[in-house]
Order: structure tokens, then C-alpha cells, then sequence
């Protein structure tokens, strides 16, 4: 059986998205930018496709900038924010440490800059407190980030309640909400974000199409630089079949979230109860504050990318956080976040699950996991030593 | 292009002489779970002769794959040629490794010394400590 659990990594194109963005390929391939009707109606399509993304966060559609994804988003805001901070003395930034790489590079590179940072701690639970961020605000603080969703243990940030913060300080509140977009409603008004990214590749678009999303008083710089395309902050023609097809998958995933969270949450959740019974394993970040789909645990004495290849062999994707699989010699900066000793996160297994898996697949997991672990722990020295008493259990 | 050769596949899914060796002559663990791999590799020697040998590891697919393929080339060796049994051979005879695993094929040579070392150490063999130098640090773990 092939289980495709990986989710939040990426998801397979939607009917829906695939349907909206073959006319724009093959037919309506004009040139938005074009004078001739033929460019104006790849215009239309991108305005509709504009107007689409503004309704699903609440937004207006000129406060829609499309990108080439989430990372894209992410570096324009955070550059952005700190140049129009610079030119009012404002040098500090405040984040998370356990925000994707696309936000956690570019905050090292504007340190690099002379901006300071303050990366706040996310506590064992992987959730940011507020007081936390009210803590850290400063006279000259230029842009608060924090992520919407985790992208590997699911957490969900007090997004609403930093964004109240922030405009309350007046400090502009940037979220990476990549996890969080097609899977949880998003209302850029009510919680009081200032900008917003998100990548269509993980709720059934293609990839390399994201979205920023800037509120309508805040400059914006462009990070890339050449025509007037979306208003002049970020040149390049538009990928428009790629465009309209997020606001299709994007349209879709928000009429479908109830239904599709109503399948989703019961499959998690046998995940959850099942592998929990391995023992000593440990579930990572807290349950209460979670994405629906994104189950994350570790497994004491066994490496992730072992674990991953035999996965791998019985037909099922997945992901983890162990140094091997990162390609560095640390595990995974979050779960070293929440935490967890290097030890323990290098035996971590991320499974993430959508509305296109079933319980057949959920059953098909929980009968190979366990017996993987098992596996792996009989020719592991580490589970030798920790089951002799050699060794204290760390979890 | 697949992450590792078919040799790294094939040691990886089906270890040779995996397990342990409860009459061991030499043991030797090298590697620290901090860094994300151990191995441990047990000898049985008989007229200098490496009759027996087993490992146990903890660690990504390429450090199982070493593992295996080291106790391979050992199994029924000299245990002074076992010594000169280098991280390269082992590579070349697994058909490569990701430039970024190569330490797990020194790990290996590393676990089949740590094993010979002990054999000596609890035979009181005289050896030259040269012979044993990289044992004592992992650079993996420091900095």
C-alpha cells in the first residue's frame, strides 16, 4: 500500500486547481501586462484569482501580492519591514526559534546588517507566550514574526493575540502562516496581522506560488526589481496559470475546511493514541493548540533517517527531524526548541496527513511503525544500554 | 537519482551479522547519540584469526550499511590485517556513499579498531597506541 504522510511537506495539484489552471496554459497564455485583449484576459484571470485570495483571508484584493512561494513572502516582509524600520532608527526585530529557515536566514543576514534580534523561547509545548513578545517589545523594535502553525510539530501560535499586542505598540506583526493556510481560518482583520505568507503547494496548488499578503497603509518594498507587475513590488511577469490555480485550491480548501477537518482529526488521533502505546515515545508539542493534520513523535534509541528509509520500503512518506535527514550534524533546530535532548529528537517521525489519506492508510502505519521501532531498537546499542539501565530513559 | 548505491540499500535492509556476541573477545563502541550514530561491533578471535563478528547500531541508513559491509570484510581475517581495513575500502566496496555520510564509513573503521583494541587490551598484547590514535576524539561531537 503507498500512504503519502508527508503532508506539510507538500500535497498533490487538486482537480480543482489543476481544471482553473489549464486554460491559462493553453489557451489564455497572453501576457497580463499586454495591451491586446488576448494579454487582458490573463489579466482578468489574475484579478479574479487576486479577489479570490483577498476573500479567503479578508483582505482587499490590492493588499495581495503574489510570489514565487512562501519563502519568497517571507524575505520580502521581513526585509521590507527592517529598511522602512532603518529609516526611522528602528533596528530590532522580534521572532521565534523555531520559525521556518526562510525567516530565520533572513533575520541572521539583517543581523549580519547591524539589526538586533530577539528569538523568543517557545517552551516545551512549542507555543510562543504572549507576554513573552510583550516582554521583548522594544522603543525601536520594526517588525514582530512569529508563525501561524509549526511547520514540524503543528503548534499553533496565539496569532490574534500577539497581532492585538502589536497594534496596540503600533509595531508591525508579520505571520508565516504556510502550515496554517487552506487548513485554518485566517482573518487577517480580526487578528490584526499586518502581513502574511503563504505557499500554494501545501493545500493542493502547484509549486512555486505563494502569496504576501500587506495591509494597505504599510510600505512594502520589492525584493525583486524590474517591471510594474503587482504594483510595482514584485517585478517578473506573473505566473498566471500558477496564480489562478492557488486561488482555485485556496477557494476550495476554505469551503472545505470543516469537512475536511472533520476526516482529518479522527485519522490524527488514532495515530496519536496508537503509536503512543510504543513505549517510550513521546509526542511532540501540545495537542491543544494543533493543526489538524501533523502528528510529530519521538521514538527513544532508534535515528529518523533509518526509520524513514524503511518506511520508505513498506510504501509509506514521511518525514523527520534526526541530523541525518536535515544534512547537518544537529537535529532539527525546533524540536532542539522544545527541549528535547539531540538524542531523542534524531529518533523524531513526522506524519502528516491530509483529506486525501484514508484510515486504511492510518491502520497500514500503525501496523509497520511499531514494528520498524521494534526493529530498530533490537539493533540499536543506544536501546541496549538504555534497557540494561546502562543508560537513563530520557523519555 | 536514489540517495544511496543498491550496495548501501541491500546492507541497509538486510544486515550481515547483525547482533551480538554474548562471548566476545573484543567490543567496541565508537560514535556518541548526541551526533546521531553509535555503532558497537563485537569480534571473536580464535589464533588470530577473527572467527566471529557482529555489530549493533544506531544510526541513519548509510551507518547501518557500513556497519554491515565492515563486518563483511573483516569476518575471517587476520586480526592485524582487520586493522588496516580503511573507511575507503569500505565505500568502494559499498559502491559510494553521499560525500555528507562519508564519517559514517569512519565510524566504521573506527568500531572495527575499537574492537581489535580491546581484544588487545584484555589479551595484554602489546600494540603501538599510534595504531589507536583516532579513537580518541570524535570530531563530529566537538566544537
Amino acid at each position: 500500500m503507498f500512504v503519502y504522510a508527508d503532508n506539510a511537506a507538500t500535497t498533490c495539484v487538486s482537480r480543482a486547481a489543476l481544471d482553473a489552471m489549464l486554460p491559462y496554459l493553453l489557451e489564455d497564455y497572453g501576457n497580463p501586462s499586454s495591451l491586446y485583449a488576448f494579454g487582458q484576459k490573463a489579466q482578468e484571470g489574475l484579478q479574479k484569482a487576486r479577489e479570490t485570495v483577498a476573500r479567503c483571508l479578508n483582505a482587499e484584493p490590492r493588499e495581495i501580492y503574489f510570489t514565487s512561494g512562501g519563502s519568497e513572502a517571507d524575505n520580502q516582509a521581513i526585509v521590507s519591514a527592517a529598511r522602512v524600520g532603518a529609516r526611522h532608527g528602528k533596528k530590532h526585530l522580534i521572532s521565534t526559534k523555531f520559525e521556518h529557515h526562510a525567516v530565520l536566514h533572513t533575520l541572521d543576514k539583517l543581523r549580519k546588517e547591524g539589526f538586533e534580534v530577539t528569538l523568543l523561547d517557545v517552551h516545551e509545548d512549542g507555543v510562543v507566550r504572549l507576554e513573552d513578545v510583550e516582554a521583548a517589545l522594544r522603543e525601536d523594535t520594526c517588525l514582530v514574526t512569529v508563525m501561524f502553525a509549526n511547520n514540524e510539530i503543528g503548534t499553533v501560535q496565539p496569532i490574534a493575540e500577539i497581532g492585538a499586542l502589536c497594534r496596540e505598540r503600533g509595531v508591525p506583526f508579520h505571520t508565516d502562516a504556510v502550515q496554517a493556510a487552506g487548513h485554518m481560518p485566517i482573518d487577517v482583520k480580526a487578528m490584526n496581522i499586518d502581513m502574511l505568507s503563504l505557499s500554494g503547494h501545501k493545500f493542493h496548488a502547484p509549486k512555486g506560488v505563494g502569496v504576501l499578503y500587506a495591509k494597505r497603509s504599510l510600505p512594502l518594498f520589492p525584493l525583486i526589481e524590474g517591471g510594474a507587475q503587482e504594483r510595482g513590488k514584485r517585478a517578473g511577469t506573473e505566473n498566471v496559470a500558477g496564480i489562478v490555480a492557488l486561488a482555485a485550491a485556496l477557494e476550495e480548501s476554505c469551503a472545505h475546511m470543516e469537512e475536511n477537518t472533520a476526516k482529518i482529526i479522527p485519522m490524527r488521533d488514532r495515530l496519536f493514541a496508537e503509536l503512543s502505546k510504543i513505549p517510550h515515545s513521546k509526542i511532540n508539542g501540545s495537542l491543544e493548540h494543533h493543526v489538524p493534520g501533523t502528528v510529530n513523535m519521538c521514538f527513544e534509541g532508534i535515528e529518523g533517517e533509518s526509520l524513514l528509509l524503511l518506511l520508505d520500503r513498506e510504501g509509506i512518506c514521511a518525514s523527520s527531524g534526526s541530523a541525518c535527514t536535515s544534512g547537518s550534524l544537529d537535529p532539527s533546530h525546533v524540536l532542539l526548541s522544545i527541549g528535547l535532548p539531540h538524542e531523542v529528537a534524531h529518533g523524531s517521525l513526522r506524519l502528516s496527513i491530509g483529506e486525501y489519506n484514508s484510515m486504511d492508510q492510518i491502520e497500514h502505519i500503525l501496523e509497520v511503525v511499531p514494528r520498524v521501532v521494534a526493529y530498530l531498537r533490537e539493533i540499536s546499542p543506544v536501546w541496549d544500554a538504555l534497557e540494561k539501565g546502562e543508560q537513563p530513559h530520557l523519555i | 537519482m536514489a540517495l544511496y548505491s543498491d550496495k548501501v540499500m541491500d546492507h541497509f535492509q538486510n544486515p550481515r551479522n547483525v547482533g551480538k556476541l554474548d562471548d566476545a573477545d573484543g567490543i567496541g563502541e565508537v560514535g556518541n547519540a548526541k551526533c546521531g550514530d553509535i555503532m558497537r561491533m563485537y569480534i571473536k578471535v580464535r589464533d588470530g584469526v577473527i572467527v566471529d563478528c557482529k555489530f549493533n547500531t544506531f544510526g541513519c541508513g548509510s551507518a547501518i550499511a557500513s556497519s554491515s559491509m565492515a563486518t563483511e570484510m573483516i569476518k575471517g581475517k587476520p586480526v592485524d590485517e582487520a586493522l588496516e581495513l580503511s573507511n575507503k575500502a569500505v565505500v568502494e566496496a559499498l559502491d559510494g556513499l553521499p560525500a555528507y555520510k562519508l564519517h559514517c564509513s569512519v565510524l566504521a573503521e573506527e568500531a572495527v579498531k575499537a574492537a581489535v583494541k580491546d581484544y588487545y587490551d584484555k589479551n595484554g598484547i602489546a600494540y603501538d597506541p599510534a595504531l589507536f590514535s583516532k579513537l580518541e576524539d570524535c570530531e563530529h561531537c566537538h566544537g
